[in-house]
């Protein structure tokens, strides 16, 4: 019983994680059609930025709590810098173009960002630990937690549910549906579509740089970071289906339930864990576990 | 059709050209050219590949001054001045192997220095024994490379892996540590593997009686090990392994120690002191460190030591850790083999052979202490090892080491006749540890 | 067949000069060209799925497959001929690709590119575990002989620079053959329009699955050359990151011509080689602008600078759809 509670404690936790990162990631793809490599460095963005602002923060003497403040502003600020930057200057000259071909300009994206904050913030370590200690230390059952992991399970929740609500109870939100289901369609509704790919791409950012901005008080902000948040995060929207925000919450929830149950039980199989439910759900639903079937069109 | 296929011809010689130019362009002078890999970006970097350049760096900025003490005080090596070329170890094995020959058949280094990645040793190590060129491997830690081949070209001028772990597991014993249970963690690749096999080995043969508990994988770079903290402490294991470096090692300390992990057990890390500088007061008290040899906080006193932590503290402002003593030991150790084989051949720029004869079974001070090629034919280095605990030092307001033990060569590698392996295995026979 | 004929004697020629140049160049190049001819040979693979419609993210699997075959074949079936050892990783690759093709033939773009992907990266994955081969290390493969011959340190840059050219040219008359015959232009109607196809009576899943195969020998026999050459294979051949560098290397050739994955091979090799050499610290930047700039630039490939690929479509289509009519008339005639 114990166990079963830590397993699905530390599932969570990770799923949390995963899913604030590949929230964005799904989105980007539903809208612009974009399969986006270049969300790890985002991800990695976020925390460096994470690092500075809060760095900042402290040494003007703020009190802690005002890092959490720091942490979004981090993500905001990532976002509203590199979002319109990408979309305007680069993205929008591909648009039409094969997705296949969008996936190797944000793999050379990918390549170009972590040269680029390597030039900006160097190999040194950062450490964002201030926030780390806010929330104190739970206890749950015979293990204890550091509060700021079960507030990124909160995070998440409000990452989703936000996500959710815009979508589908706001007019702005039903537009972007109207532009994922069909942006030929909607552009001749009189829907200006250029603005909604710009949106969606800078909060598709700023969802990645939030997961990086958030991650950083747990981890050291160095080159390389980028990298492992990639293939997980491709993973959790290729078990959820490309495009679907369900989908995305329900992949993160399966692999990070069989990450932990991995751990937990059959340690050696942890690496391997996330492939293979990726393997298993493709056998069976080649399209994801929440894809819609696309009418073909002739 | 036909214009094209000229098109395509012109194209084509076009980048013959630049190539053969580029190759002509880059003959030497009457300097040592030597190549350097190292990880420059990626995973590595922070903790290995820059520092080590860094150490690197200084070191033979002052050599070619003729300014480092005796008896490494001629100028470069043996009187010729050293003209590094750096290359970036990140992009794989596949990629290393053809940068080497670059290196060697293109920009016509004497030798190189390099490789971090124990994948890369082991692929770009045949590639240099096939072209009859010097390689010396300054890093990677896989017994592999000498155990399960010979050769003439290829030398590591550092001990392999299976030292650290011996060491650990013998430091724990003279603590006097209890250990009925025992868990571990380790990256899920060859390094993680390899560590993980040679502390268990080493254990069993000193605590007969302890059990192994949890024995996790995490992947490489996994970043999040919330799951495997839980794991660890639902345990009761009194002691807990683990041989993660760079940021890994740092997340996972982030993340554990706020739960009571360095509390309840003992954390033994086995090349974890490159982690105290940046962490700081964030590195938990009491855990067992090893740094992969003598270095950093636990060199032993020397005038050569006390000269090279002031050169790099000078430049860097941080004190140096285990990467740039391994990348400074080896290059001492190339200085002092070209300089014997010269004395030998009458003052000649000595030849790939000469040096790598002189190399064979050479011995030589480094600010680590002594290293001797006494292992692998004469090709691999084994040197001593020093273990310590972290403690906070509220007066100077930094992380030390205390409680320092040291373990001479012969204790902690294999005799040169025996695989690592089998020697744990055979329960480490001929260990001279006095 | 006249057409055919003429086209194998200018491959002939090409390689003949090939090969006379070869003994000219420094080693260091020969090198290089042996590692692109070998890279080239999985990008001709992606050509002809290419001409399909559908890109794979996963040639990496088939690489893998074909690599790991062949150093194992060397290395504990003590097979030492170079030219058996590529044969035997084209058919491990072949075999590979023969299940998986007819699987993942009903998916397209970006679902079949993902679905390559994954696959390519459980692969990744179960050889990471496997401390049988090495681990994430991989292991060793020594240098085989040729066709009797051994080959030593003097001659082995050229002995593998010319096994590379020849294999990597006859292959690529091969394919060049075979885009041109009825089946092979079956695959541009395909990326032209599917269903016009289907209503033809042509079965679109199974010429993609035909080239599927292709692409995976094809891939198999790049891997093994790879592996020949290089003395190495390790897990990373199998990584997404080698898999994008095909795709890259795909899309930079363009879909045109079957010989111009060879010169984008060539071209990434060297780019990589040079940014590496003269900007240590950020060639990854480098590296990256290069695939901005070519996909900018060179939309259709360097392929599109000498052949005509927008003549293309039209002819084959037409006579593809002669072709799938034939076919038609044939299965009728069966039943």
């Amino acid at each position: 019983m114990d166990l079963l509670l830590t397993i699905l404690i530390d599932g969570a936790i990770y799923a949390s994680w995963l899913f604030i990162v590949a929230l964005g990631l799904t989105l980007i793809f539903g809208v612009l059609k974009i399969l986006n490599i270049a969300h790890g460095s985002f991800y990695a963005i976020g925390a460096y930025a994470a690092a500075s602002i809060v760095g900042l923060f402290t040494a003007q003497q703020y009190a802690p709590a005002f890092s959490l403040v720091a942490l979004l502003l981090a993500a905001v600020a990532v976002a509203v810098v590199v979002g319109p930057l990408l979309e305007r200057l680069l993205l929008r000259r591909f648009y039409g173009r094969d997705e296949v071909l969008l996936v190797l300009v944000t793999y050379a994206l990918f390549l170009i960002l972590e040269d680029v904050s390597k030039l900006i913030w160097g190999v040194n370590p950062y450490y964002v630990t201030e926030p780390y200690g806010l929330f104190g230390d739970v206890s749950l059952g015979s293990l204890f937690y550091v509060g700021y992991d079960l507030a990124i399970v909160a995070v998440a929740l409000i990452c989703g549910i936000g996500v959710w609500f815009g979508l589908n109870r706001t007019v702005l939100g039903k537009i972007v549906l109207a532009v994922i289901h069909n942006d030929e369609i909607a552009a001749s509704m009189g829907i200006n579509i250029s603005r909604v790919y710009l949106g969606a791409f800078t909060f598709g950012v700023f969802l990645a740089a939030l997961g990086g901005a958030f991650t950083a008080p747990m981890i050291s902000v160095q080159p390389g970071i980028s990298v492992g948040v990639i293939i997980v995060s491709f993973a959790v929207v290729i078990i959820g289906g490309l495009g679907s925000i369900g989908g995305a919450a329900i992949g993160a929830l399966i692999v990070g339930l069989a990450r932990s149950t991995a751990v937990h039980i059959w340690p050696a199989a942890e690496l391997f864990s996330i492939y293979l439910v990726m393997a298993a759900v493709l056998i069976f639903r080649p399209e994801g576990l929440f894809q819609r079937v696309v009418a073909r069109r002739i | 059709m036909t214009k094209g296929k000229y098109r395509h011809a012109i194209a084509a010689g076009a980048v013959l050209a630049a190539g053969l130019m580029a190759a002509t362009a880059a003959q030497a002078q009457q300097t040592f050219k030597v190549g350097i890999v190292t990880f420059l970006s990626g995973q590595a970097a922070e903790s290995f590949g820059v520092p080590a350049w860094n150490g690197g760096k200084v070191l033979i900025e002052e050599l070619n001054k003729g300014a480092a003490p005796a008896p490494y005080n001629k100028v470069g090596f043996g009187g010729i001045k050293i003209e590094p070329v750096v290359i970036d170890e990140n992009g794989g094995a596949t990629k290393q192997v053809q940068e080497l020959r670059n290196l060697y058949q293109r920009d016509n280094v004497d030798f190189v220095i390099g490789y971090v990645g124990s994948g890369d040793c082991l692929a770009v190590a045949p590639a240099a024994e096939e072209l009859k060129r010097l390689l010396i491997l300054y890093d990677c830690g896989t017994p592999r490379i000498f155990e399960e081949a010979k050769y003439e070209y290829v030398f590591r001028t550092a001990a392999t892996g299976t030292m650290d772990n011996v060491a650990l597991a013998r430091y724990l014993k003279n603590s006097n540590v209890k250990i009925d249970k025992f868990s571990l963690i380790n990256q899920d690749y060859a390094w993680g593997h390899d560590s993980r096999s040679d502390f268990i080995g080493a254990l069993s043969s000193i605590y007969p009686d302890a059990k192994m508990e949890a024995d996790l994988l995490p992947a490489f770079g996994a970043g999040q090990y919330g799951t495997e903290v839980s794991a660890l402490m639902r345990t009761g294991s009194t002691v807990v392994h683990s041989s993660l470096w760079g940021g890994d090692l740092q997340a996972f300390i982030l993340q554990s120690a706020p739960r009571g992990l360095f509390k309840k057990a003992t954390v033994v890390f086995s090349a974890a002191d490159h982690a105290i500088p940046p962490l700081g007061d964030k590195m938990p008290e009491g855990a067992i460190i090893g740094a992969r040899g003598a270095y950093g906080l636990m060199a032993p006193k020397s005038p050569l030591n006390d000269w090279f932590q002031k050169i790099y503290q000078d430049a860097y402002k941080v004190y140096p850790v285990q990467a740039p003593y391994r990348m400074v030991q080896s290059i001492l150790g190339v200085k002092s083999a070209i300089e014997k084989a010269m004395e030998k051949n009458g003052g000649k720029k000595p030849t790939n052979e000469e040096i790598a004869a002189a190399l064979t079974n050479h011995a030589w001070d480094s600010p680590g202490g002594r290293i001797r090629m006494a292992n692998g034919n004469g090709h691999q280095a084994i040197q001593d090892i020093a273990i310590g605990k972290t403690k906070w030092n509220a007066a100077t307001k930094a992380m030390e080491l205390v409680d320092i033990q040291r373990f001479p060569a012969e204790c902690v590698n294999p005799p040169p006749n025996m695989k690592g392996q089998e020697w744990l295995k055979a329960g480490m026979p001929g260990a001279k540890c006095n | 067949m006249t057409r055919t004929l003429q086209t194998t004697l200018l491959y002939a020629a090409a390689l003949a000069v090939l090969l006379l140049v070869g003994l000219m160049l420094p080693q260091w190049l020969l090198f290089l060209l042996t590692m692109a001819a070998s890279h080239g040979v999985v990008g001709l693979g992606l050509i002809v799925m290419m001409r399909g419609g559908v890109v794979s993210f996963g040639q990496g699997l088939v690489f893998a497959i074909g690599g790991y075959v062949a150093g194992l074949a060397a290395t504990r079936y003590g097979i030492t001929d170079a030219v058996v050892l590529v044969l035997l990783g084209c058919f491990a690759s072949a075999l590979a690709g023969a299940i998986a093709g007819p699987l993942l033939a009903r998916y397209r773009s970006i679902f079949f590119a993902m679905l390559t992907l994954a696959l390519s990266m459980v692969l990744y994955g179960i050889l990471v575990k496997s401390s049988g081969v090495g681990g994430s290390d991989g292991f060793n493969v020594p240098r085989p002989s040729m066709l009797g011959l051994t080959i030593n340190e003097t001659n082995a840059d050229y002995a593998f620079f010319a096994l590379s050219s020849v294999i990597a040219t006859l292959l690529t008359l091969l394919v060049t053959i075979y885009c041109r015959s009825s089946r092979g232009l079956l695959s541009m109607a395909i990326r032209d329009n599917e269903l016009r196809v289907e209503y033809l009576g042509t079965s679109v899943r199974s010429a993609m699955a035909v080239n599927f195969v292709i692409a995976a020998a094809l891939g198999g026999a790049g891997g093994a050359l790879t592996v020949i050459s290089l003395g190495h294979i390790d897990p990373n051949f199998s990584y997404w990151t080698t898999s994008g560098e095909f795709v890259f290397m795909a899309i930079l050739a363009g879909h045109a011509s079957a010989p111009a994955v060879f010169l984008a091979s060539l071209l990434l090799e060297l780019v990589r080689s040079f940014s590496n050499k003269y900007f240590p610290d950020t060639w990854q930047l480098a590296l990256g602008l290069f695939l901005l700039l070519i996909i900018l630039f060179l939309p259709k490939g360097v392929g599109s600078l000498w052949a005509k690929p927008e003549r293309l479509p039209r002819r084959a289509a037409e006579k593809a759809q002669a072709a799938a009519a034939r076919q038609r008339d044939a299965t009728e005639a069966a039943e």
